[in-house]
């Protein structure tokens, strides 16, 4: 069966919205001194290189933690899903206490994986603030309330759609593909 | 990625090599959390999971009861010594009642080989076995072989000998299932008494010189004496076991290699190994097994709980 894919984000303009993510986080966050980036395992950890690389760029980031944070653990359909939740590797080597918490992650869609990072989150102590950034925000497609503070491609798509990203890194180059129904991925 | 291929932990010889490298891919992820602040995370909260130990145990039943906290599982413990096991229930009905509670999982020791097969047949809930007698232990076997693979990296090819009262030792039998299962060379070594025939048939070496076995060895799993099983003497007295048998600094120093030492406790210090070696810095890894069992277990029950 043909595969039914159409690519809604890519260069340049891929490029750009990372840029302009950045500068909306600079605009927020000044000298960074209190900030942290946090990217939720496995897609988002590509991400938020990505977004480390450029405001790396644009400014000095020396004193910021880094961590890959991965919510397998916290999610709410252990023993309800098809397939088993197997984990990813988590790396936070240090503290988020009363620090600005920067949470990044490719897609977001119910919301639910979020929910289930912030539950994670509190385990490493009692932030001062946490923010949501995305590539993507499937506004209409949520479960619970949950909000994105900075958003690079908002898509409005029905329930059955299916957003991908595609990493220069690990595929041929940077895009977001929309898929009418999951299973033509 | 998929799951585990069974619902219940029965013993190592049910389960395959993929199994194996799952249970310790997810241990990796559960040994990070145990390192953490807060050591806690909420996977199994809707998870009820029964004890139920008709044989003592200190250490294991520790372990599993922290693993299963840790990933904050309700937990009931039962100790056959002051139940209605002891005014004649039977196994089947004990465990039913327990089960018409609500229970998901059911980890159990028993003094009777097989014990926790049979129960797989007859009830619904999902099984792991935390000592069958004689026959297997096989998240003892897990941990020994997560903690050699965090000393010395891929197992195969490494060889691994086991010393000791191999005849009423489920650990040896389950380290020997998980051992081959992962590719290592393993031999077993002790007085012909405690060694029994079938195991030559298993593909393992068979060796009655301690010396000559530390020499071949990377790692040496030292087993306890279980007088408590032996009905009839096996060897002449303690002190000639150890005398012949007994691992001491001076046979690891005539040796002149580093050898890693492992014993699944408890420790009869003296007997089988002398405390100099079983507190030796850089080759015992005694008490990392026992912190690394916490984090194997919590795989174990975190994997098996998603299996339908």
């Amino acid at each position: 069966m043909k595969k039914e894919s159409r690519t809604v984000l890519s260069h340049p303009r891929f490029e750009l919205t990372i840029d302009r993510l950045c500068h909306q986080l600079l605009e927020n966050h000044h000298d960074f001194s209190n900030a942290c980036l946090i990217s939720i395992q496995p897609r988002g950890t590509l991400f938020a290189e990505r977004i480390y690389q450029r405001l790396a760029e644009l400014t000095d980031l020396s004193g910021v933690s880094k961590g890959k944070l991965d919510v397998t653990f916290y999610r709410d359909d252990f023993r309800k899903g098809k397939a088993p939740l197997i984990p990813n590797k988590n790396e936070m080597n240090f503290l988020i206490e009363d620090k600005d918490v920067i949470l990044i992650d490719d897609v977001l869609y119910t919301g639910r994986t979020i929910r289930a990072a912030l539950t994670a989150l509190q385990h490493y102590g009692r932030p001062k603030s946490v923010e949501l950034l995305v590539l993507v925000d499937r506004r209409f497609n949520r479960h619970l309330p949950i909000q994105p503070d900075y958003v690079g491609l908002t898509i409005d798509s029905v329930d059955e759609a299916h957003i991908k990203v595609d990493w220069a890194e690990t595929q041929e180059e940077d895009k977001i593909l929309l898929y009418s129904r999951k299973e033509d991925i | 990625m998929a799951g585990l291929s069974t619902r219940h932990l029965l013993g190592i010889k049910y389960i395959t090599r993929d199994d194996i490298n799952l249970i310790f891919e997810t241990a990796d992820n559960f040994k990070e959390v145990l390192n953490r602040p807060i050591k806690k995370v909420p996977s199994l909260r809707d998870i009820t999971i029964a004890n139920l130990f008709f044989e003592n145990s200190t250490r294991t039943r520790m372990s599993f009861e922290l693993a299963e906290k840790r990933l904050a599982a309700d937990v009931v413990n039962f100790s056959a010594s002051n139940s209605s096991v002891k005014k004649g229930e039977t196994l089947l009905d004990t465990v039913n009642n327990i089960l018409s509670m609500k229970v998901d999982m059911v980890v159990m020791r028993h003094p009777v080989p097989g014990a926790p097969v049979f129960l797989s047949k007859h009830i619904n809930a999902k099984i792991i076995n935390a000592g069958d007698g004689i026959h297997e232990h096989p998240t003892q076997a897990l941990l020994d072989a997560y903690s050699m693979r965090e000393q010395l990296g891929d197992l195969e090819g490494k060889k691994i000998c086991i010393f000791g009262d191999i005849l009423h030792s489920r650990v040896a039998l389950s380290n020997v299932f998980c051992l081959q299962k992962l590719g290592a060379k393993v031999r077993v070594c002790g007085p012909p008494t405690l060694i029994p025939k079938h195991y030559a048939k298993l593909g393992v070496e068979i060796s009655y010189n301690v010396k000559d076995s530390l020499k071949w060895c990377d790692v040496a799993n030292i087993l306890r004496i279980q007088l408590e099983r032996q009905d009839i003497k096996f060897f002449p007295s303690l002190r000639e076991y150890s005398t012949y048998f007994g691992i001491n600094k001076q046979l690891l120093d005539e040796i002149g290699k580093k050898i890693v030492i492992m014993h699944p406790g408890p420790i009869n210090r003296g007997v089988e190994i002398t405390s100099d070696v079983a507190d030796l810095e850089g080759h015992s890894i005694i008490l990392k097994q026992v912190e690394n069992g916490v984090a194997v277990r919590m795989a174990i029950l975190y994997q098996l709980a998603q299996m339908d």
